[in-house]
């Protein structure tokens, strides 16, 4: 059985339908941030339904692209035999 | 039972015996004394150990309460797990090693004074040591020698910092540092802190682990900065710098992944990262963020090891370890992948997995304390975390593109270990209150609210939208990152260009002294001890200023001797240690 969901998550035929999943998960979580009941809040971008959303997406891409710049641009990736 | 029998013994007696053994008798050895060393600290009591008087100062040998029983639990555990881990190799070098590290960790964790603290604190450097020089090619060795370079600093920096806050205070026991931080303090700070892996002083980490052998990585991601974050919340909870610290490195860790090609790597600049949350738990200092971060190094060392478990049974199959060379291995590693994958989700704090009870702990807990920054940054880091560890890495090692390799499972016991890691983190995750149990301060604390569900949820998930939106951004590049390690590694060559002549020159009348007067007396008095000590010793200083400096070929030979001469040079660090102790207080 755990072949097969691994399977599921790396062969190519399921790509789509992986796809489609991974959507519908997407919105089924941020459809369920609307519905949750917020009681004791302490900070105002957690009374903003889908707050975590947006945070984690702008989180992932500032990642991705600041350490990149770092590296290409900032010198910090260099030849493996930089220190030979 | 009153009587504590301290754990250490016990691996100390055990490595002792190791090698004498063979086949079944070992390994049935190599597990039984991890599984006492659990039963130990399982009915271990609170109260203090071994009180003895030592030149005019009273040292505690073993202290056990709360917080050094909740690290010693975890401790033991992951003795037992990266035994098994390990049980396929025959050669009894790594195993003896293995121990020794495990047991000076618990005598750190139950150290009541510096002294003892320093001795076992040393005694981890040496022993892990032997797990990255043992892998046996020359970057290995190089990274080995650049590790023990860096921690015989850190030693020194602690020495020092003990020797201070003694004298001005009296008393050498280990307890929170009092009042604002002076020199004394800001020294022993220095020597923790880098053993926490906290940057600048992070390079010896990610430069060393994934250099050491397949085995021996496991026990390395497990202890020595464990031992840290320990010293760090028993000596400074509360101190502010370490807030900040630790959040500079919860995301520094985080930078540095994204440009890794190396798997092990990769994961060991997630230790940086994990580690900066229990380091900002200590930071902050509240009952809860100190809970948080003693829980969140419980679940670490777990899932951490199953990740470089998972990430060392393929490096043991393909004898690959660079992302941009794997890929497609899921088809015949469907277990690995499994295994490793629930290390994934508990460190990228998926619901029901561990990580989601303890790091939430600690990022609640700046809550509370009205540091929003603190929480938004940590929050943003815990995107990356996943974003590497769940993604990227098992995308490119395991899915992606095919490298046409078909490798076979690990051996079982790989799979074993790996599978008794996973079910603790799946474990803590589902039902966390024994863990909370274990903490020092009672818990009030409720993980599962839907709000921190959705939340979580809503962070992960759609970092893995990001992740599949710029897939091609991340694909690995055949590059090495420059870290803090290039002043040592770059600067120090250049360094020694300049004072090569005047180097070369003191060298050349140590030597001639030592030929003319020493030797002769040393054939005199022809103690074979003496003679093996200051072989050693030489051998240390030059092997360390060679590799480090010019890292020429003729060290190499050093190699085979290694254990011995570092075992000398060990005795030779306490011998002079207790020397300066007796000077300051005779």
């Amino acid at each position: 059985m755990i072949a097969r969901i691994v399977s599921f998550f790396g062969d190519s035929k399921y790509a789509n339908l992986r796809l489609r999943l991974f959507y519908l998960v997407l919105a089924l979580i941020v459809v369920a941030d609307f519905l949750v009941p917020r009681e004791h809040v302490e900070y105002l971008w957690e009374r903003l339904p889908g707050w975590s959303a947006v945070y984690g997406f702008a989180s992932c891409v500032a990642i991705i692209f600041v350490s990149k710049f770092l590296g290409h641009q900032g010198g910090l990736m260099r030849p493996e035999d930089y220190y030979d | 039972m009153t009587e504590f029998v301290h754990p250490t013994i016990l691996f100390f007696v055990g490595a002792l015996v190791i090698p004498f053994l063979n086949g079944t008798v070992r390994k049935f050895w190599q597990l039984l004394i991890p599984a006492l060393a659990i039963g130990v600290v399982a009915i271990a009591q609170p109260g203090s150990y071994g009180t003895v008087w030592f030149l005019g100062q009273e040292l505690l040998i073993a202290r056990v309460d709360k917080l050094s029983l909740v690290f010693a639990s975890v401790f033991t555990i992951m003795s037992l797990i990266g035994m098994v881990y390990a049980l396929h190799l025959k050669r009894p070098g790594q195993h003896v090693a293995a121990f020794l590290y495990v047991g000076s960790a618990l005598g750190v964790v139950f150290a009541g004074d510096y002294l003892t603290l320093f001795v076992f604190w040393e005694g981890m450097a040496f022993a892990s040591a032997y797990l990255i020089f043992a892998a046996g090619d020359e970057r290995a060795v190089q990274a080995g020698f650049r590790y023990l370079m860096v921690h015989l600093t850190g030693g020194i920096a602690l020495l020092g910092g003990v020797i201070l806050h003694g004298a001005a205070t009296g008393s050498v026991m280990f307890g929170p540092i009092e009042g604002p931080l002076g020199a004394a303090a800001y020294l022993i700070l220095i020597g923790f802190t880098l053993n926490a892996a906290v940057p600048p002083l992070n390079a010896w980490l990610t430069d060393a682990y994934p250099e050491a052998t397949v085995t021996g990585a496991v026990f390395l991601s497990a202890f020595t900065t464990k031992t840290a974050v320990y010293v760090l919340a028993r000596g400074f909870p509360g101190a502010e710098l370490l807030v900040w610290f630790g959040t500079a490195m919860a995301i520094y860790g985080v930078i540095y992944a994204v440009m890794e090609n190396d798997c092990r790597r990769l994961l060991a600049y997630h230790i940086v990262s994990q580690v900066g949350y229990m380091v900002a738990g200590i930071g902050i200092g509240t009952e809860m963020a100190l809970n948080g971060a003693t829980s969140h190094a419980f679940a670490h060392i777990l899932y951490k090891a199953l990740l470089f478990m998972g990430a060392g049974a393929v490096i043991y199959v393909t004898g690959r370890r660079k992302l941009t060379e794997l890929g497609g291995l899921y088809r015949t590693m469907p277990l690995t992948v499994t295994l490793y994958m629930i290390g994934a989700f508990a460190i990228s704090a998926f619901p029901f997995f561990s990580g989601f009870v303890t790091k939430s702990m600690v990022v609640s807990a700046a809550g509370y304390d009205h540091r929003a920054v603190v929480m938004l940054l940590l929050t943003l880091a815990s995107s990356g975390t996943f974003l590497h560890t769940g993604l990227k890495l098992p995308y490119y090692m395991f899915f992606g593109k095919d490298s046409g390799l078909r490798p076979p499972e690990p051996p079982r016991n790989m799979l074993v270990a790996m599978s008794i890691a996973a079910a603790l983190c799946i474990g803590i995750g589902v039902y966390p209150a024994p863990l909370y149990a274990l903490l020092p301060y009672e818990v009030d604390y409720h993980p599962y609210t839907w709000p921190h569900v959705t939340e979580s949820m809503g962070i992960l998930m759609f970092t893995a939208l990001g992740f599949v939106l710029f897939l091609k951004a991340l694909d690995p590049e055949d590059t090495i990152s420059i870290d803090t390690d290039w002043f040592y590694r770059k600067g120090a060559r250049a360094f020694m260009r300049f004072a090569e002549k005047p180097f070369a020159r003191y060298e050349q009348a140590v030597s001639a002294v030592s030929e003319k007067s020493l030797l002769p007396f040393m054939h005199r008095s022809a103690q074979a001890g003496l003679r093996a000590d200051l072989g050693g010793i030489d051998a240390i200083v030059n092997g360390v200023a060679r590799k480090v400096l010019r890292g020429g070929e003729k060290l190499r030979r050093v190699q085979t001797g290694i254990v011995t001469h570092y075992a000398v040079g060990m005795i030779a660090g306490v011998i002079a240690a207790i020397a300066i102790f007796a000077v300051v207080w005779l």
